[in-house]
């Protein structure tokens, strides 16, 4: 880099630059040499889901562009956040290229130092399209990605908002507006259920640990903050409090019975067979209850942000992303596997088919890909409004599963009627000390 | 089991003696493979194991020795005592229903009767299935509002119940598939053990005018004891590991309503990553069923089901 004589080939670049600038009017960047790692072998462990199925399906136009061979493997969530901690903890991991969800492993991955550090790679126009920069992505996306340095540990690859899935008939009938706030949405499923004709107000989920997921869109809108500056876990406080009395007071009063063990499934299950008039959850469902053979609501639901709570209105957001191991001896290549996979046509291809929304806004607000989505247009609208008031939807803190396992059994006790103020307290007396020695560790 | 107990010591006074000026030593070569797969995948495990318990070892962060700390926090730990409870609970009755409803299954089908043969395929079915599919199955059939249980508890009158989606019914619920998969297994030994007894205790019973109730009870029950308590001892050990059904049904909620020891162990080593706390479980745990295995041997004395056997 000292040496100021002008190469030729800087030359040469610099011309073709200059030629391209002037006839596209478009910043000059060098070329991307997609081909230079051609030969190369990837694996890459993959989540299951349409994340995982939309790479799997596509991932020949990657081979092509630049002749790296990819192995990829889909196991189910669970199974493969453990497999994918084991495994790095080893010091050896068997895969390049790691999906991992960020409301999960965010800052266990960060401390364990277990991914490699993107930032010099975007930094590299021989590496980076010109279209993938920073700022493209939303700033949760970011939040997700980046630590406490600044580095890019990871691409955020997509995004998941809470939203208010409902049935627009069992509304009709009843002739109930969508509501814009709890309150309302408190009246509306009471006027909407109806237990001897077997539907409800409102279903979601109940099972501890899935439900803090819920709870957390309550807790957020109600003004609250998981930590304070020190670190200290606030999910006891009086807005959590007030959440969970609003948790309790709808999945007791106007929820089907039993829902104090439903999981996602089970709340979709039931609002697919038409017999829960409202359900919050992630925004990944639109696909499930459009499709005529397993849902009998299809044209029927309406999809809208979540209601607003007396302090405010958000959507808790939750994510994943693709990130390179530091172990890995390909991370070149594994970067460029990166980045076609949080690339403009992929993230296309994910919206459109509704299987995931993508971090990237140059993606979400392009109309002709908005007009190639396949779900309703409400979804859509609803994704783009929740990208508006989105904010993360669990304490970035490294003992997350704790977290959700023990609040979340405290508000599951509140369902068969324990005081949400005791309970919290208990399970926060049992929390604490986790945290403590995780963060001190 | 008692042929081993038995045949040992008598082998070790009888033959060793005389022979031992014979041949040298040289046996223990033999001995070495195996005694090099017991130290790998038994002794080693397990000195493993007891060394991490004494440890803080988080995945991801440097471990340090914390001596009986991990011990410590068992004892001050609700989620875990609440385990203890919930696998006591669930094992005992996990056991008894099997035994019971195995011993009567395996009574009727001793009798002749047309398309037994068939019959008894169909009951052993459910042993034959994989349980995390048995499992998923049972899911949607315990469905509150779109379960077919509810559905035919309804059309006798009987309003629905929650089963498995409520804390007070959760591990009854749980129970109720592990005995409808299991109970086919104790009709099989059971009925292994009326096929043994023979004949002549009934006639004279028969002669002396007895009940079918007392038959039953003074005579085919001390006889298959024996069986049921082998029966007994596989369920046991079989209950209390038992995983694959709760955590894909359940994975131990409601809350924490059917969170038994395996299950919470499974969440602290593989999910909260706490390797030295979740070793600690697992040390304890083992104690645990040292201990209830010990309580079966007791009793095993105590019914001096060996004399019996070998009277029969």
């Amino acid at each position: 880099m000292a040496n100021h004589n002008i190469s030729r080939r800087t030359l040469l670049t610099g011309t073709a630059a200059a030629g391209a600038l002037s006839l596209t009017g478009l910043p000059a960047r060098a070329e991307v040499n997609w081909k230079k790692y051609a030969g190369t072998k990837l694996e890459v462990i993959l989540a299951k889901g349409p994340r995982g199925d939309n790479l799997q399906k596509n991932i020949k136009e990657f081979t092509e562009l630049t002749g790296i061979q990819v192995e990829s493997e889909q196991i189910p969530e669970q199974q493969q956040r453990q497999k994918v901690v084991i495994e790095l903890t080893s010091g050896r991991p068997s895969f390049d290229v790691v999906h991992l969800s960020y409301h999960v492993q965010k800052r266990q991955f960060e401390k364990a130092g277990w991914l490699a550090d993107m930032t010099p790679f975007m930094k590299d126009p021989t590496l980076t399209a010109p279209d993938l920069v920073e700022s493209d992505f939303s700033a949760a996306g970011l939040q997700y990605a980046k630590n406490d340095k600044g580095q890019m540990l990871s691409l955020p690859w997509s995004v998941d908002y809470f939203i208010l899935y409902y049935n627009k008939e069992l509304f009709q009938k009843k002739g109930v507006a969508v509501p814009k706030t709890f309150d309302e949405m408190v009246a509306a499923a009471e006027k909407l259920t109806d237990p001897k004709d077997g539907t409800y107000g409102f279903v979601g989920r109940g099972l501890r640990n899935a439900n803090m997921t819920l709870w957390t869109n309550f807790f957020l809108n109600y003004g609250g903050e998981f930590l304070d500056a020190k670190g200290n876990i606030l999910t006891d406080g009086p807005e959590a409090i007030a959440a969970t009395k609003l948790y309790q007071t709808l999945l007791t009063k106007v929820a089907p019975p039993g829902v104090a063990g439903f999981n996602w499934m089970e709340s979709m299950a039931s609002f697919t067979q038409g017999r829960s008039a409202m359900w919050i959850d992630g925004v990944g469902w639109a696909p499930p209850l459009e499709d005529p053979a397993a849902s009998r609501v299809v044209g029927k639901v309406g999809y809208t942000v979540v209601p607003a709570g007396p302090k405010g209105q958000y959507s808790a957001t939750y994510g994943d992303g693709i990130g390179i191991a530091a172990a890995s001896k390909n991370k070149e290549a594994a970067y460029l596997l990166c980045q076609w996979v949080v690339s403009k046509k992929q993230g296309a291809r994910l919206l459109q088919a509704g299987g995931g929304v993508p971090f990237r806004n140059s993606i979400l607000n392009d109309p002709e890909i908005q007009s190639g989505v396949k779900m309703p247009k409400e979804w859509l609208q609803s994704v783009i409004d929740s990208a508006k008031i989105s904010k993360l939807g669990l304490p970035v803190v490294i003992p997350v599963a704790e977290f959700r396992d023990l609040v979340g059994a405290a508000l599951t006790s509140t369902l068969s009627g324990a005081d949400p103020a005791t309970e919290l307290k208990k399970a926060h007396e049992q929390y604490r000390p986790i945290l403590e020695r995780s963060e001190k560790a | 089991m008692s042929a081993l107990t038995q045949s040992t010591p008598a082998a070790a006074s009888t033959e060793a003696a005389p022979e031992k000026e014979l041949r040298p030593p040289s046996y223990w070569p033999f001995v070495v493979p195996a005694l090099v797969v017991v130290l790998a995948i038994i002794i080693f495990p397990w000195v493993f194991t007891i060394w991490m318990s004494l440890n803080e070892w988080k995945v991801g962060s440097p471990t340090t020795l914390v001596g009986f700390s991990n011990y410590l926090r068992l004892t001050s730990d609700p989620r875990f005592i609440e385990a203890i409870g919930h696998t006591m609970v669930y094992t005992a009755l996990s056991v008894l229903l099997p035994l019971v409803l195995g011993t009567f299954a395996a009574v009727v089908f001793h009798q002749k009767f047309a398309g037994r043969g068939f019959l008894r395929g169909i009951f052993i079915m459910p042993m034959m299935a994989t349980p995390v599919a048995i499992a998923l199955v049972w899911t949607m059939m315990f469905h509150p509002q779109l379960g077919v249980l509810n559905y035919l508890l309804s059309l006798v009158g009987i309003p629905a119940l929650l089963w498995v989606f409520h804390p007070a019914t959760v591990i009854p619920s749980l129970v109720l598939v592990e005995t409808w998969q299991w109970t086919p297994l104790v009709m099989l030994i059971v009925l292994g053990g009326l096929a043994a007894i023979p004949t002549e205790p009934y006639e004279s019973a028969q002669i002396d005018g007895a009940s079918f109730w007392q038959v039953f009870r003074f005579i085919t029950l001390p006889l298959i004891m024996p069986f049921l308590f082998i029966a007994g001892m596989i369920r046991m050990i079989d209950a209390v590991k038992s995983f694959d059904i709760i955590f894909a049904i359940t994975q131990g909620g409601p809350g924490s309503a059917s969170e038994t020891i395996n299950i919470y162990l499974y969440s602290v080593a593989f999910t909260y990553y706490d390797l030295g706390y979740g070793s600690a479980i697992a040390v304890v745990f083992f104690l645990l069923i040292v201990l209830l295995t010990a309580v079966m041997l007791y009793a095993r004395q105590r019914m001096l089901w060996t004399e019996i056997a070998s009277g029969a």
